[in-house]
């Protein structure tokens, strides 16, 4: 009798819909998967140790590059533990503001997600549209902070500045004249508020027109239907968070459950889905776009409505403003101190966790009373929906299990740290 | 049976598919979104953090005071400084290099500098073409901060209000 032997395939970690640098180890019977190895640390930066050595402030820029593509809902869990430990509450606006970017992230990554995704699955044109509106809030993001991805904008005790009063605008050139210019233009006449508040009218029609392309499409719907099915048991066991959690039909979201910064003040939906398979994964994040869409109009009408201090007033935690550091002594030395020393974390520890893109994003923090954090532990949700993988993927057939990679939403910079 | 009649039809003409591919091809003939790029740039904020620059006085004399700020807040250990005392006095520095390679682009050095001397500019689109290149020099920073100066000081005046 001739020997029967499972095959073995290395998925990645140069394959492009690895997204970036999963090492999947896969042994197939035929084309079925009987068992899946992610290997990982391929992208292993070593965020935690780095952070033991560096002042409390300068990890902020850190934590954007854990997952890259919700760079400031990172720093909102980073700056969340400091502020816990601290004893320090940021102004309201500030809180505002943070919730708005949070959800400002959220969009960004659930598109960045679902243009992929779509992609990964065979759908090319949602990745162009959505790479389209991200472009919209990468220049909201570039209008804030300076960057279009990595901000390092949110501090302990509020946010570094205040939001602009101008956008920058198209120039003309040889391609594009005034006229077109000015069409171009018509939404950044006003302030960073203006432009985010006529980004949200549009939204809801763009989210239509992913749906358009998606939602009823039959390809679509063969590849993602019934796929890794993940019941509310399971999922709960291992330690699954965000859409994930709630696709298979748990009601779970931080911001209801825990409401951190001004989320209960707010009015928005937890999206659930109903089977737990990649479809409903799917409508549930297209569902969060939507809230997403409605928590920043609702932090829009509110900052219109109450200027304010962005950051706390006091120069321990953050550096006082330059007009007074230029011009008074003790300002001047605090500025210093601020710079070089940082300031001193009590000793303890804190758990904050902030409702991240992809799930519970949690910084475990453990100071010995120094300037820099004694031990530094990131939760990131990636790396619990990596170790469900095996199961998920387990019966299905190869190609699916793009459709699940895609569906966990896996970024591996969190994965790896 | 209307409505298991009416699935059935659009079943059999890929209805979904053909709504999908009106909206794709509403998208084929509308105007193009492409910004043609160098002719044309994205709009890009005042505060920007591109490529670094080192200021001067009006009068031509070096902002830097050697305090060391930057150095001792960059997370990525980018600076390296190192000063003297001049005749008269003054300390300026002899060496001034932020490795290129290491910089995060943060801004912390900026945010840190007493003085307005290290600032970040909007220049996004430069190359190195040999190794060592990408450590950027006093002088490097000082001709930067020369050749931009109006647009570097324009901009720190617009962002003076929420610093």
């Amino acid at each position: 009798m001739a020997e029967i032997r499972n095959y073995t395939l290395n998925f990645g970690p140069q394959h492009p819909s690895a997204h970036g640098v999963l090492r999947l180890v896969l042994e197939l019977d035929g084309e079925v998967i009987e068992r899946a190895d992610p290997h990982i640390g391929l992208l292993h930066r070593g965020t935690e140790k780095l952070a033991e050595h560096k002042a409390f402030n300068q990890n902020i820029g850190y934590m954007d590059r854990l997952d890259y593509v919700s760079m400031l809902a990172n720093e909102h869990g980073y700056v969340l533990a400091i502020e816990k430990m601290l004893g320090t509450v940021p102004p309201v606006r500030a809180q505002y503001i943070r919730v708005m970017f949070d959800e400002v992230t959220r969009i960004l990554n659930h598109l960045l997600w679902l243009g992929a995704h779509a992609l990964d699955i065979g759908a090319m044109t949602v990745f162009l549209f959505a790479f389209r509106e991200r472009e919209d809030l990468f220049d909201a993001y570039e209008a804030v902070s300076g960057a279009r991805m990595h901000a390092t904008y949110y501090r302990p005790g509020g946010v570094y500045r205040d939001l602009p009063d101008t956008m920058p605008k198209y120039e003309t050139s040889k391609w594009h004249n005034q006229k077109e210019v000015n069409k171009l233009n018509e939404n950044r006449e006003g302030s960073l508020l203006d432009f985010l508040e006529d980004f949200t009218r549009r939204f809801p029609g763009y989210v239509d027109e992913y749906e358009t392309l998606l939602t009823d499409n039959r390809i679509w719907k063969q590849r993602t239907v019934d796929i890794a099915i993940v019941s509310p048991e399971r999922a709960l066991q291992m330690g699954l968070t965000g859409p994930m959690l709630r696709g298979s039909g748990v009601e779970w979201d931080l911001r209801k459950k825990q409401p951190y910064e001004v989320y209960d003040q707010l009015d928005f939906d937890i999206p659930v889905g109903v089977t737990g398979d990649c479809y409903d994964r799917y409508l549930v994040r297209v569902a969060e776009m939507r809230e997403a869409n409605k928590i920043i109009k609702q932090c829009i009408d509110w900052l219109r409505a109450n200027p304010g201090p962005v950051i706390v007033n006091d120069v321990k935690v953050a550096p006082p403003s330059r007009e007074n550091m230029k011009g008074n002594m003790e300002a001047m030395i605090h500025h210093f101190k601020l710079f070089t020393e940082g300031y001193c974390v009590p000793e303890g520890e804190a758990y904050a966790a902030v409702e991240h893109p992809k799930g519970e994003f949690g910084i475990y923090l453990v100071s010995d009373g120094a300037n820099k954090p004694y031990r530094l532990k990131i939760r990131a949700p990636g790396f619990a929906h990596l170790a469900a993988l095996d199961e998920m993927s387990r019966g299905h057939m190869l190609a699916d299990v793009v459709a699940i990679i895609g569906t966990q939403d896996i970024v591996f910079g969190e994965v790896d740290r | 049976m209307k409505t298991g009649l009416n699935h059935y039809l659009k079943t059999f003409i890929l209805w979904e598919l053909l709504i999908g591919l009106k909206l794709t091809g509403r998208y084929f003939f509308a105007k193009k979104i492409t910004v043609q790029y160098p002719e044309e740039k994205t709009p890009q904020s005042y505060r920007f953090r591109g490529l670094h620059a080192l200021r001067r006085y009006d009068n031509g004399e070096e902002r830097c005071i050697a305090c060391k700020l930057c150095e001792a807040v960059c997370p990525a250990l980018a600076i390296t400084i190192e000063s003297e005392v001049h005749d008269d006095g003054s300390r300026r520095t002899t060496r001034y290099d932020i490795d290129l390679f290491k910089c995060i682009f943060c801004g912390f050095c900026e945010e840190a500098c007493p003085v307005d001397s290290i600032v970040e500019t909007r220049i996004f689109d430069y190359h190195f073409e040999k190794r060592g290149e990408q450590i950027m020099t006093k002088e490097k920073l000082l001709a930067i901060g020369d050749q931009h100066e109006a647009q570097i000081a324009a901009d720190r005046e617009l962002d003076a209000p929420y610093r």
